[in-house]
């Protein structure tokens, strides 16, 4: 532990010391077909980097490699200047490592993946008091107030099959904020959401962008994108195709691909 | 619930009052006046037979565990080993299992002088160890295979979410894992014990004496045959009651998915 802390120090270079995650050359293939096919992406503090792309561009599986989740092919990743070992296949060379790591990242899944076997502050709770070892009580007492925060205080004691979609979702977002993470990482939060809830947990991110929480969201909602990312970035194939500002990416698209995609989502 | 009024139709106050006159014509004419005799050991019969239920499952449910577990996602040397098992005690009776481990292992052990000689031995010369030890692993080469099912159908998306939040490998497994495996199999481990219950009279066979024996007992004391059937039918019906109402408690703690 204390070696791979000291190793991470000396690893931060003052110019570097603002990165929250810089992936360099990142390739992932499932068998024959490369998905990732040399993905390089540097988030600061407080941006909120917006990746967007269509069907099978790998949008995913990139948010899904960066906290091993999917354990890439090759490359290299650095949260918040550290980088994570990686045997030469690309698997994490060092599990503790790794989930030290993961405990940083608050993630945000697509199906939501509360765990319906407790109620929504115990689902807040269990990382804080399980991982973090946090004393119950304060882990409850901050709970409370994430809860509160996503419009979930009364439902503190519900099991989440009892709630709807977009309200799994904010307890989802509450359960990442609970290991106060140094980067939040959103799978399409709000695919799998019928549509008049999509608002909702949009709301709730958006608030987490003005407080200047670092994100990184893969996403539909182009409307969403262009209002709250800092940095917008179009995925083709595995490749960057373009990013930029949201203004210059949406507003003066340059390539083609960019261009038909921003046509056919609208 | 069930309400005074829907209890008042014709074709149920019909049933209700054939079935008091069965209780009534069991009472009257039938001869019970073995039972104060054979009260204690009755009692002491239930007792062991409500005891060995709850030691053989508890016993096989931990050890279920690990069976399901090694299946379910172990190495092929952990995984072979657990499968075998399962197949071969789902393949056999219990009855024979009781049997090769009660004459088997209690013929075999009484050659070994350390055996004889260790504090052990007055438990290994009765029964009851070898009783307890055929159901707890008969209980638990069914359970594995069920809690094997248990283990993979827990929704990927649940492990997924502590793996991405760092949780150890361990704490994953107690916290989540286990208990979502253990919530979604709950109706059919009812189901199991109560199989269990109903496996418990096998070890009279081997000279255990538990509530069935009691009913053997009083048929060759007395020549009453019927009576203690019937008896021990509403004694294995009340266990098997509770037994049902524990689990309904207990699922009904946490709701569905």
């Amino acid at each position: 532990m204390a070696t791979a802390d000291s190793i991470a120090a000396t690893m931060q270079s003052p110019d570097t010391q603002d990165e929250a995650i810089c992936v360099t050359d990142l390739h992932k293939s499932f068998g024959a077909l490369e998905v990732l096919k040399g993905l390089s992406l540097t988030a600061h503090k407080g941006d909120v980097v917006a990746i967007i792309g269509g069907s099978g561009s790998g949008k995913s599986t990139f948010l899904r490699c960066i906290n091993f989740l999917e354990t890439p092919t090759s490359g290299q990743i650095v949260v918040s200047g550290e980088e994570i070992q990686m045997r030469p296949d690309g698997s994490p060379a060092n599990r503790r490592q790794i989930e030290r790591v993961r405990t940083r990242l608050g993630m945000v899944f697509q199906a939501f993946n509360l765990w319906t076997h407790r109620t929504l502050l115990e689902n807040v709770i269990e990382v804080p008091v399980y991982v973090l070892k946090v004393p119950r009580a304060e882990a409850i007492e901050n709970a409370k107030v994430l809860l509160d925060r996503v419009g979930l205080g009364e439902k503190a004691d519900t099991f989440p099959a009892f709630l709807s979609g977009g309200q799994q979702q904010r307890a989802a977002i509450a359960r990442a904020l609970a290991v106060d993470p140094s980067v939040m990482l959103f799978d399409e939060p709000t695919s799998a959401l019928d549509p008049e809830l999509v608002g909702e947990v949009l709301n709730v991110i958006r608030d987490l962008a003005a407080e200047g929480r670092t994100m990184l969201l893969v996403t539909h909602e182009m409307k969403f994108a262009r209002e709250v990312a800092t940095h917008v970035v179009y995925l083709f194939e595995g490749r960057i195709e373009e990013q930029g500002p949201p203004a210059e990416l949406f507003g003066n698209p340059k390539s083609a691909r960019l261009k038909q995609f921003l046509k056919t989502v609208g | 619930m069930i309400t005074w009024r829907a209890l008042m139709q014709p074709h149920r106050i019909v049933l209700m009052a054939l079935f008091i006159g069965m209780i009534i014509w069991c009472a009257v004419a039938l001869r019970w006046d073995w039972i104060p005799q054979y009260a204690p050991l009755a009692i002491q019969g239930l007792w062991r037979t409500i005891w060995i239920l709850v030691v053989t499952t508890v016993l096989g449910f931990l050890l279920a565990i690990p069976l399901g577990l090694a299946q379910a996602v172990g190495p092929w040397y952990l995984s072979a080993p657990a499968r075998i098992f399962c197949t071969v005690i789902r393949g056999t009776p219990l009855l024979l299992q009781i049997w090769l481990l009660y004459y088997g292992l209690g013929s075999l052990f009484p050659q070994i002088p350390w055996i004889r000689g260790s504090e052990l031995w007055p438990y290994l010369r009765q029964a009851w160890p070898y009783a307890v030890l055929a159901l707890t692993l008969s209980y638990a080469g069914y359970e594995g295979e069920v809690m094997r099912g248990a283990f993979s159908g827990v929704n990927k998306g649940q492990l997924e979410a502590a793996n991405a939040f760092g949780m150890p490998r361990f704490t994953m497994f107690r916290r989540i894992w286990l208990p979502q495996a253990i919530r979604n199999v709950l109706p059919t481990l009812g189901g199991e014990t109560i199989l269990q219950l109903k496996a418990t009279p096998l070890v009279a066979t081997i000279t255990v004496v538990e509530i069935y024996s009691v009913s053997s007992r009083v048929r060759s004391d007395t020549f009453i045959v019927y009576e203690p059937l019937l008896l021990l039918a509403v004694f294995y019906m009340i266990i098997a009651g509770i037994i049902t109402l524990m689990f309904r408690r207990i699922e009904k703690q946490v709701p569905g998915r």
